[in-house]
């Protein structure tokens, strides 16, 4: 379970967090919402202890990540799996080494078999063929460095999976197809996940719960179902640029 | 008008005294967490053949050309300024001497400073801001131990072996040079660079390369590490890095004589 309590987080002046209430329940999904710019990737980063609140505690399964020494966070940081923007794959690295690194068991790292394998099986969870293994990550579209990030979060078989913006820069198609990739990831692994987006469409279809931050705050949380029927002028603010859209409904 | 002058004055020395600090205390987080690394040896050490090698191969002939190009200076220098009144064999004394002491180390790490400093800040600043850093910390590694020690310790070795090499180099081309300009025998050159000559002077020259080494790795390091801001701030990370590697190389440079040579 992720337990987020009064977060408040400031770069300088700006105050990007100011007292983020947010909670992940165990088996469940949960969608970020927010437009750019309002701190989703921020929040996102304090769950892993990539960025430190000034104020209010972060727990993970009971854990609060900001006590944890630098062994303790390290062992934390290995059940969770981290999907980046861009992928964030390591360019002087193929995919295979790239994978690789996500797996965290050290004597399993340095068996090759065991490498090999396991990338094969992660590669092909993500939907891609097998010769992506070769290739660097310059030989790849923007869709299958996504895909090839998501396969390195899972190979170290975590059990927290947090997406950032997994469909942004992506056409319609690649968005849905890594949408789909997401709900049956979660499914399969029966993982717990965060999935921070901008896109409405997407998080409705694959989040079990919505959240949406809005000025540093959590304006709402709950239900897709809950969120169509919210008469919060901020939730339907954010949502009815997307049921004015016709593609909201396929 | 006077007092927002002084205020202003106020302000932007307490802005350095903030971010000198700021710079202080990360450097130390920093170079504690290298530290706290090298107990990693299975990740750092195939890492950090590849980095020797890196700096060896790519760096060997600018390094070998420089030097030789100033130990021909030297001694063409040295040529011109002999009026006859000082004995031939003190022109070896000359070109060894300021090789070995000065021009080898110096112009070794000045050189590297630009060729391999430049490059850690922009691998390392490139990695930064397209997340690969926060990617590796997420997933449970060390940055310090995957990336910084790799290079700095590469450089603490290489860039010493890289000064000898230079001076060897130097030295053979003042030897060339100055027959050409001089009536110096080999006999005479060999007797004058034998004739003042310390053993502590190549021990002085290697351990004035492994501290350019140092600062040169470190800093460069540091700086690709704390870049912000996208590709304006891998430009920026970069050139601090050789600026600021280049004037610590020339203080090192005079703090190390006045304690090494100071007879």
């Amino acid at each position: 379970m992720i337990e987020l309590r009064g977060v408040v987080k400031r770069f300088g002046k700006q105050t990007v967090l100011n007292g983020v209430d947010f909670e992940v329940r165990e088996g469940e999904t949960v969608a970020l919402l927010g437009p750019s710019g309002t701190g989703k990737s921020v929040l996102l980063k304090h769950i892993i202890g990539l960025i430190h609140p000034d104020q209010g505690t972060i727990i993970v399964d009971g854990k609060d990540v900001n006590r944890l020494k630098r062994k303790a966070l390290s062992e934390f940081r290995s059940h969770i799996g981290y999907v980046f923007q861009n992928g964030a794959l390591f360019d002087s690295m193929n995919v295979l080494e790239n994978v690789r690194l996500g797996i965290i068991d050290q004597d399993k790292f340095n068996d090759d078999a065991y490498v090999r394998d396991r990338v094969a099986e992660c590669i092909r969870l993500v939907n891609l063929p097998p010769d992506t293994v070769d290739k660097y990550p310059a030989q790849l579209s923007g869709g299958m460095r996504k895909r090839v990030g998501i396969a390195r979060a899972i190979a170290g078989s975590p059990k927290y999976l947090l997406y950032d913006e997994p469909t942004s820069g992506l056409d319609p198609v690649n968005a849905d197809i890594i949408d789909g990739l997401v709900q049956r990831l979660d499914h399969e692994l029966g993982v717990t996940s965060v999935m921070v987006t901008h896109d409405v469409r997407g998080a409705f279809r694959v989040a079990d719960r919505l959240a949406l931050l809005s000025e540093g705050k959590i304006v709402m949380q709950g239900t897709p179902k809950e969120f169509l029927e919210s008469k919060n002028a901020k939730v339907r603010e954010f949502l009815e640029r997307d049921f004015d859209n016709p593609s909201f409904a396929a | 008008m006077a007092n927002s002058t002084t205020l202003d004055i106020r302000q932007i020395t307490g802005r350095w005294v903030l971010e000198g600090a700021g710079h202080v205390g990360r450097l130390s987080f920093f170079i504690l967490d290298m530290i706290r690394g090298l107990s990693e040896v299975r990740i750092w050490w195939p890492r950090m053949m590849i980095e020797a090698w890196n700096i060896g191969a790519g760096s060997l002939f600018i390094v070998l050309l420089i030097s030789a190009f100033a130990g021909a200076v030297t001694a063409l220098q040295t040529g011109y300024q002999f009026t006859g009144s000082i004995p031939y064999y003190v022109v070896g004394t000359l070109v060894v001497s300021s090789i070995i002491l000065e021009l080898g180390p110096v112009l070794t790490a000045l050189i590297l400073a630009g060729r391999i400093g430049a490059r850690y800040a922009a691998e390392l600043g490139t990695m930064r801001v397209t997340e690969q850093i926060d990617a590796l910390e997420s997933l449970g590694r060390s940055p310090a131990s995957h990336l910084v020690i790799p290079r700095v310790l590469a450089g603490l070795i290489m860039i010493p072996a890289l000064t000898i090499l230079a001076n060897l180099s130097g030295i053979a081309s003042g030897w060339v040079s100055v027959k050409a300009v001089l009536p110096v025998t080999d006999a005479d050159f060999i007797y004058g660079a034998q004739y003042y000559w310390r053993p502590w002077d190549a021990w002085y020259s290697v351990i004035k390369a492994f501290f350019f080494a140092g600062s040169i790795t470190i800093i460069s390091c540091y700086m690709g590490f704390n870049t912000q801001q996208g590709a304006e701030g891998v430009g920026k990370s970069t050139t601090t890095a050789v600026v600021t590697s280049s004037v610590l190389i020339l203080v090192l440079d005079t703090v190390l004589t006045r304690l090494l040579l100071n007879q």
